[in-house]
C-alpha cells in the first residue's frame, strides 16, 4: 500500500534533474541574461603593471566619447567612503585603486555608458600615469626587508607578512621525532590555479530612488552575505536590499567572495539612477578574481620501522596576492588545512603557517574545496607515498596499517577534529581489486622490459564537509548554519526555499527529494527557489560541499515539522488520538487498521480547509539547522599511468574512484559531482597554472596559457561506491561536490612519480607538464616549482 | 518579423556606420542595421535576444558560444555579424520546439550531460552538426568533435554519453529502408 519512493522520485532515485528542462531549451537565466529597461552598461579598466604609484589619472577623452554617461575613478569612489571594502578575511580591499597598484589587473576606474562597446572604447581613452615599483611575485620576495611594503594603506604593517599561526602540540610532535626510526620529508609547491568557471563574474544594480530600493542580480554563490556586506559598505538598510543570484554558470568558489565589480555597479546605478550591467571578461576574471592555492608545503614524518606513523610536522607559506581576502571561517588562518592526515591515526602533529602580500590579485578562495583541504590531502598524499618508499613499504600496505579502523569511531585527530564514520579499508579493497592493484608489479616489470614505464599513484583521504557547527565555522562573524522554508498548498503541492545557491549541482532536483522522502509528496510536486533574499530564507549559501551537509539537513527538518503538524490534522481527519497514528510514506493511518488512512495531500488540503480546533491554519514553516559537526566523506582513488620516456607525456590507463558520501539522494548527481570534480583534479595535476613573470605580469590570463582539459585530454574515470550513513545528519548524507578535487591530484601525481622515481627522483611539482616530467627522467633529479631565486 | 529597428538600440552618435543585413534565424529571416564590429554572439543575444547562445571566453576559446553557420558549428565570438549576412544561422532555440525536443537535448537531459548549463548550448550544437555528417559516431569521435567546446563541470563523461544516446535515438527514428 506503502508508495514506491523511487517512483515518487524520493531519495536514491537518479531522477533526471528539473533545471534541464530550461537549461536544454537554451531557457536559463544567467546574470547576462537579464535585461532591464533603461539598463546602462558598465567596463572597468584595470591595471596593465602590477606594483606603482599612480601618479596621474586622466579620464577627460573618455567622458568625450558619445554615449558615455560616467566615469568613475578612486577618487570619486573615496568621496563616498566606497575606495575600499571589507575582504572575507578582516582585510581591506581596494574597489579603484587611490594611491597604488598592487596587482596586475586590478580595478582603476569604470566607464558607464549606453552599450558595453562604447563604455569599452571609452575605457581604452582614459591615460593612467605609473611610477613603477618591483613586482614581488612569491612569499620569498616578499620576505626580503629590501622589498617595499606592498600594503603601506595599513597601519601597523611594517613587512609583508600577513599572518603567523600553528596549531598542534609541538610538545608531542618533537618526542614522537625524537622515538622514530625513519623520519621522511618532504617539500612541495602547491600552484595557484584558477576555478574559472565556463560564466565569469557580473552584476546589474538597479536602485530605485522612489523607493529607495538596491536590487543586485550578482553571480554569487552566497547572496545573503553579501546582503549583508552590501548594508555594511553602502550603507543602504538591509530590508532595501535585494540581491538575486539567478542561474550560475558554475561557481566552484570563484563566486564567493565580493569583486570591486560589483560595488562599483551599485554606486554608478546610483549616481546615474539606471540600472547598470557590469559583465566581466574571461581575462578580467582569470586575472583578478578569487584564484585557489598558492602555498609551500613542507613536512616531516616520524616513523617506525614496521610502517606505523608516530608524528608529522608540517609548514606552510602562503602567497595571498595583494589583499588578504580568503574565504575562510574566521578562527582559521590558513583554512582547514590542519584537517590534513585526519583519515590516519597519528598520534602527534604540529602545524605551522606563516601567510604573505605579494603584488598578485587576492583569493584563496576554496576552489572546489572546504577552505585549504585541497592543499591539506595533497601534502598528506604525497607524504604517505614518499614515506611508504623511505621505508621500502607497499604503497597500499603503508596505508592501510595507518588508516583509522571502523571500530576507532569516533576518532579524535591529533588536530582535533572528530572524525565520526567510516569504512575505509573496505574501500580500499574494492578499489585494489577493481585496478587490479595485486597484479600491477608484475605488469609494470614486464612493461619495462618492452621499454614503457607504467606508474601505480594512490590517494585516500577523508575531508571536513559541510561548516557549520555554528560554534567553530562563522563567515566575518555569521555563523555558519542554514535553513528551508517549506509551504505545501492546499493541493497536496508545494514550493521550497532555501538559504544555498545551487551553481550546476542540481539542488533543483535534489531538494525535491529530499521532501519526497520525508512526506511522500511526489518530487515532481515541489518546486524549488534559491538565490533571492528577498523570497529565500537566511542562509550561508553553498560552497565547501556545505549544501546537502547543512542545508539539505534543514530540508529534511523542515519537512519533519510539516509531517508533525499534518499527523495532528490526520488524527482530526480520521477521528483518533494522535498518539493512534501511524506514518508510512505518503500517509498517515490508525495503527492497526492500515486500511483506514489519510494521505499527506489529504491533510493538506484540511489545512485549509478543515482545521481541527485549537490549530492554526495552513502548512507551512521553515528551519534552521546547525550542524552537531562536519560530515567526513571518504575517498580511495587509484590511478594507472604510462608515462613517455621520450618525451614526458603521460596518459592515464585506468583510474578507480572509490567514494563513500553517505547515503546517496541522486546517485546520478553524485556521480556527476564526482567526474567533474576528478576533471579537475587532473587539470591541476596536468595542466592548469597560473604563474607570473618578473615584471608581475600574470601568464594564463586567457585559455590560451591557461589550459583546462577538454573532452578529448580528459580520461575516463570508473565509479564505486561504499555507504557508511552520517550518524549525525538526518539523512545519513555526507558532502561529495569536492571530494575528487581534493583527493585526485596526489592520485595522478604519485602514479607519473611510481612510473619514474627508479631514476632517483621524488618529486615533481604540479603541474606535471611533460617538460618537467622530461627533465626529471633526464638528471633523476626533483623539478621544484619554488621560484628560481630564494631571496632573504 | 522582419524589422528589428526597435530591438537593436540606435547607436550613439551620427557617425557610427552601420550596415543592412539579412541573416535567416532559426528559420525566420531578420533584418537589421548592425555596426560593422557587432559580434554574431552578440547580434544574437542583444540584439535577437536569443540568450540561450553563452559567451564565455570572446577569444574562440571556450565554445560556449557556438552555433551552427549553414549548418557548421561556428564559434559566433568570432564572427561578425556582418559576414553572417544571407546566412542560415541556428542556436540552441531552434533546436526543438518547446514540446518536441531534438534528440540531442534529450540525450543531453537523459544521460546528466549537464550541470551549470552554461556550455550545454554550445555543446548540443556541436553534437547536432556532429551526428548530421556521421550518425554513428565512436566514443573517440564525439570526444574529438567536442574538443572545442571546454565544459568544466561534468568531466565530459556524460556529455559523450548523451550524444551517444542521441545517436541511438537518431538511427532508430530514421525510417528503415525496405
Ligand atoms: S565565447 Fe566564443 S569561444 Fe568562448
Ligand atoms: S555544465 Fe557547466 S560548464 Fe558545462
Amino acid at each position: 500500500m506503502s508508495l514506491d519512493e523511487i517512483k515518487i522520485g524520493g531519495m536514491g532515485a537518479s531522477r533526471r534533474r528539473v533545471e534541464d528542462n530550461r537549461f536544454i531549451r537554451g531557457k536559463g537565466k544567467y546574470v547576462d541574461d537579464v535585461v532591464l529597461p533603461g539598463m546602462l552598461h558598465m567596463e572597468i579598466l584595470r591595471s596593465t603593471v602590477a606594483h606603482a604609484n599612480i601618479k596621474s589619472i586622466d579620464t577627460s577623452a573618455a567622458w568625450e566619447v558619445p554615449g558615455v554617461r560616467l566615469v568613475l575613478t578612486g577618487e570619486m569612489m573615496a568621496a563616498r567612503n566606497l575606495a575600499w571594502m571589507p575582504t572575507l578575511s578582516y582585510d581591506t580591499q581596494a574597489v579603484l585603486a587611490t594611491d597604488k597598484i598592487r596587482f596586475q589587473g586590478q580595478e582603476i576606474a569604470a566607464v558607464i555608458a549606453d552599450d558595453p562597446y562604447i563604455a569599452k572604447d571609452a575605457c581604452a581613452k582614459i591615460v593612467v600615469e605609473y611610477e613603477q615599483l618591483p613586482a614581488i611575485t612569491n612569499p620569498f620576495m616578499a620576505q626580503d626587508p629590501a622589498m617595499p611594503i606592498i600594503r603601506d594603506d595599513k597601519e601597523n604593517q611594517p613587512t609583508n607578512k600577513i599572518f603567523d599561526w600553528e596549531i598542534g602540540d609541538k610538545e608531542r610532535t618533537d618526542q614522537a621525532f625524537a622515538e622514530a626510526d625513519v623520519i621522511s620529508t618532504i617539500d612541495l609547491h602547491y600552484p595557484r590555479s584558477h576555478p574559472s568557471p565556463m560564466e565569469n563574474c557580473g552584476s546589474i544594480a538597479d536602485y530605485d530612488r522612489a523607493t529607495g530600493k538596491l536590487t543586485v542580480y550578482m553571480t554569487s554563490q552566497a547572496p545573503h552575505i553579501v546582503r549583508a556586506a552590501v548594508a555594511m559598505v553602502a550603507e543602504i538598510p538591509e530590508h532595501q536590499i535585494r540581491i538575486i543570484s539567478p542561474d550560475l554558470g558554475g561557481g566552484f568558489g570563484n563566486k564567493v567572495p565580493i569583486y570591486p565589480g560589483y560595488v562599483i555597479s551599485i554606486l554608478a546605478s546610483i549616481l546615474t539612477e539606471r540600472p547598470v550591467k557590469w559583465i566581466e571578461d574571461k581575462t578580467g576574471n582569470l586575472i583578478s578574481t578569487g584564484f585557489g592555492r598558492d602555498v609551500y608545503l613542507n613536512g616531516q614524518m616520524a616513523l617506525r620501522k614496521d610502517g606505523k606513523i608516530l608524528g608529522m610536522r608540517m609548514h606552510t607559506i602562503s602567497d595571498h596576492g595583494a589583499f588578504y581576502a580568503d574565504a575562510q571561517p574566521t578562527k582559521f588562518k590558513i583554512g582547514l588545512m590542519h584537517s590534513t592526515f585526519a583519515c590516519y591515526d597519528v598520534p602527534a602533529a604540529h602545524l605551522t603557517s606563516e601567510g604573505y602580500y605579494t603584488t598578485k590579485a587576492p583569493g584563496g578562495v576554496a576552489y572546489r574545496c572546504s577552505f585549504r583541504v585541497t592543499e591539506a590531502m595533497f601534502f598528506q598524499e604525497r607524504m604517505m607515498h614518499a614515506a611508504a618508499n623511505d621505508l621500502g613499504m607497499d604503497q597500499a600496505a603503508f596505508r592501510r596499517v595507518n588508516l583509522v579502523k571502523d571500530d576507532m569511531f569516533p576518532y579524535r585527530t591529533a588536530f582535533g577534529f572528530l572524525t565520526d564514520s567510516g569504512q575505509y579499508d573496505k574501500c580500499m579493497q574494492v578499489g585494489m581489486e577493481a585496478i587490479g592493484y595485486d597484479n600491477f608489479k608484475a605488469e609494470q616489470e614486464e612493461a619495462r622490459k618492452r621499454g614503457k614505464l607504467l606508474g601505480i599513484g594512490i590517494s585516500t583521504m577523508t575531508e571536513p564537509l559541510g561548516a557549520g557547527n555554528s560554534r567553530e565555522y562563522d563567515i566575518i562573524g555569521i555563523k555558519m548554519f542554514d535553513s528551508a522554508e517549506l509551504r505545501v498548498h492546499m493541493t497536496g503541492k508545494a514550493i521550497l526555499r532555501t538559504g544555498a545557491k545551487t551553481q550546476g549541482q542540481g539542488h533543483e532536483t535534489t531538494w525535491a527529494q529530499i521532501v519526497a522522502h520525508e512526506l511522500g509528496i511526489p518530487a515532481d510536486d515541489i518546486v524549488v527557489e534559491e538565490g533571492d533574499t528577498d523570497t529565500a530564507p537566511f542562509g550561508m549559501g553553498t560552497y565547501a560541499s556545505r549544501s546537502t551537509p547543512v542545508a539539505g539537513a534543514a530540508v529534511a527538518m523542515v519537512a519533519r515539522k510539516i509531517r508533525a503538524k499534518a499527523r495532528k490534522i490526520a488524527a482530526h481527519l480520521l477521528e483518533v488520538s494522535e498518539e493512534d497514528i501511524e506514518w508510512e510514506l505518503g500517509r498517515f493511518y490508525v495503527r492497526g487498521n492500515q486500511e483506514r488512512g489519510v494521505t499527506i495531500q489529504d491533510c493538506a488540503l484540511a489545512a485549509y480547509s478543515n482545521i481541527p480546533d485549537g490549530l492554526e491554519p495552513g502548512l507551512e514553516n521553515n528551519a534552521y539547522y546547525d550542524p552537531p559537526n562536519l560530515t567526513w566523506p571518504f575517498a580511495a582513488y587509484f590511478c594507472k599511468v604510462e608515462v613517455d620516456a621520450e618525451t614526458g607525456v603521460w596518459d592515464v590507463l585506468q583510474f578507480v574512484a572509490v567514494d563513500d558520501c553517505g547515503v546517496r539522494i541522486n546517485p546520478m548527481i553524485v556521480e556527476g559531482q564526482v567526474m567533474g570534480g576528478l576533471t579537475e583534479a587532473y587539470a591541476m595535476a596536468n595542466m592548469q597554472y597560473i604563474t607570473f613573470d618578473e615584471e608581475g605580469n600574470c601568464i594564463g590570463a586567457n585559455y590560451m596559457d591557461y589550459l583546462l582539459p577538454t573532452a578529448w585530454e580528459t580520461p575516463g574515470f570508473e565509479l564505486h561506491e561504499v555507504v557508511t550513513p552520517c550518524p549525525h545528519h538526518p539523512i545519513g548524507a555526507k558532502g561529495i561536490g569536492e571530494c575528487a578535487t581534493v583527493a585526485g591530484p596526489a592520485a595522478f601525481v604519485n602514479a607519473v612519480m611510481n612510473a619514474i622515481e627508479h631514476t632517483g627522483v621524488r618529486n615533481v611539482d604540479m603541474p606535471l607538464m611533460p617538460n618537467r616530467v622530461y627533465e626529471a627522467l633526464q638528471t633523476g633529479k626533483d623539478v621544484s616549482g619554488m621560484p628560481p631565486v630564494k631571496v632573504g | 518579423m522582419s524589422s528589428l529597428y526597435d530591438v537593436i538600440p540606435p547607436a550613439a552618435g551620427a557617425d557610427v556606420p552601420v550596415r543592412r543585413i539579412t541573416v535567416e534565424v532559426n528559420g525566420e529571416s531578420r533584418t537589421m542595421d548592425v555596426e560593422p564590429r557587432l559580434l554574431l554572439v552578440h547580434m544574437l543575444r542583444q540584439g535577437l535576444e536569443l540568450t540561450g547562445t553563452h559567451s564565455g571566453c570572446d577569444t574562440t576559446s571556450c565554445g560556449a558560444c557556438t552555433v551552427l553557420v549553414d549548418g557548421r558549428p561556428v564559434k559566433s565570438c568570432t564572427m561578425f555579424a556582418v559576414m553572417a549576412d544571407g546566412k542560415k544561422v541556428e542556436t540552441v532555440e531552434g533546436m526543438g520546439t518547446a514540446s518536441e525536443l531534438h534528440p540531442v537535448q534529450e540525450g543531453f537531459k537523459q544521460e546528466h550531460g549537464l550541470q551549470c548549463g552554461f556550455c550545454t548550448p554550445g555543446m548540443m550544437l556541436a553534437s547536432k552538426a556532429l551526428l548530421e555528417r556521421n550518425p554513428n559516431p565512436t566514443e573517440d569521435e564525439v570526444r574529438w568533435a567536442l574538443s572545442g567546446n571546454l565544459c568544466r563541470c561534468t568531466g565530459y563523461q556524460n556529455i559523450v554519453k548523451s550524444v551517444l544516446w542521441a545517436a541511438e535515438k537518431m538511427r532508430n527514428d530514421q525510417p528503415q529502408e525496405a
